[in-house]
């Protein structure tokens, strides 16, 4: 009996895995710039996205943080390209395993915190108190801080494969209900202009690499900032 | 004008004779060196053509996606199929 979840299998082509090819596409989108002094209207349009959204993204850190410029904005094309070329018909998207996006989440929030442990241990330990929190409070809220602090990596991964997840099962549902629907009840014409609401709230899927880097930021800056 | 003489394996698919097909084919480098290398060379023609182009619209990108659903549709086909309406599958 075939499920709905199907579409997360992995992609085989005859027992050899499709997985890499998967992951290889992004970069055939993005392609390097010719030796001009004007680019194509494809690449200008890419370098101004990038650009823009890299110095958005690094005006708040102060300068030992831009070294992560390259690793942030790199981790936000490959995410942003995964997601929305996974809302093409048939296509797999990578970003719906959860090991994937584990693999993506736990090694930088680990290199926020150790970059933050070695460099002031002092400001690092002490972001596991706010302040101002009356002095019987203090032991349980330490506790507290130091639970939301490791979860921190298991809620990057698991918010942005169960935000895609979410919406490719949905889109299949209602595409399959506006498919069935269609002899028996007009009422498609409803369902289908929901089918078409729910494609371009998916494409708030782009919405999701906002959050999961903008999170990653988050911790990033509170480690290195003053 | 004479055209230069130029080896069979080297020369462009529509540019081979049916009878020389056989030692086109034979010469070809099907080593993952060679084959990397002609996607590669095969991905530059295309993209020179249709992408790195100063007024290109959304056609080169479009058509490049286009390849990918097809090519995705044809790998998902066997899990597809089950989806058919059936008595019986």
């Amino acid at each position: 009996m075939a499920s709905f979840f199907d579409q997360f299998m992995s992609p085989t082509l005859m027992g050899i895995p499709l997985m890499a090819l998967a992951f290889v596409l992004p970069w055939l989108m993005f392609p390097n710039p010719a030796p001009r002094w004007i680019n194509s209207r494809f690449l200008t349009l890419q370098s101004w996205f990038i650009n823009r959204f890299t110095s958005q993204l690094l005006m708040p850190i102060n300068v030992g943080g831009h070294n992560w410029a390259l690793v942030l904005a790199s981790l936000m094309i490959f995410l942003i390209s995964l997601n929305m070329l996974g809302l093409l018909p048939y296509t797999f998207t990578p970003t719906t395993q959860l090991s994937l996006n584990m693999g993506l989440a736990m090694p930088l929030w680990l290199a926020t915190v150790l970059i933050g442990l070695r460099n002031q241990p002092t400001a690092a330990l002490g972001h596991l108190l706010p302040e101002g929190t009356p002095v019987p409070l203090i032991p349980v809220l330490i506790i507290i801080e130091t639970i939301s602090l490791f979860i921190r990596p298991l809620a990057l991964g698991v918010r942005l494969t169960a935000n895609l997840t979410a919406g490719h099962l949905l889109m299949q549902l209602i595409a399959t209900a506006a498919f069935v629907l269609l002899p028996l009840m007009p009422t498609v014409a409803i369902v289908t202009s929901v089918v078409l609401l729910l494609l371009t709230i998916l494409e708030v899927a782009v919405a999701m690499i906002q959050a999961y880097v903008f999170v990653l930021l988050m911790s990033l800056y509170l480690q290195e900032n003053v | 004008m004479a055209d230069r003489p130029v080896a069979i394996a080297e020369k462009r698919l529509m540019d081979v004779k049916l009878g020389e097909l056989g030692t086109w084919i034979g010469g070809r480098d099907f080593t993952p060196n060679g084959l990397i290398a002609s996607l590669r060379k095969g991905h530059d023609r295309y993209y020179n053509k249709y992408i790195n182009v100063k007024k290109g619209g959304i056609g080169g990108v479009a058509m490049l996606l286009v390849g990918y659903v097809a090519l995705s549709y044809m790998w998902e086909y066997d899990h597809i199929k089950h989806d058919r309406w059936r008595k019986y599958h």
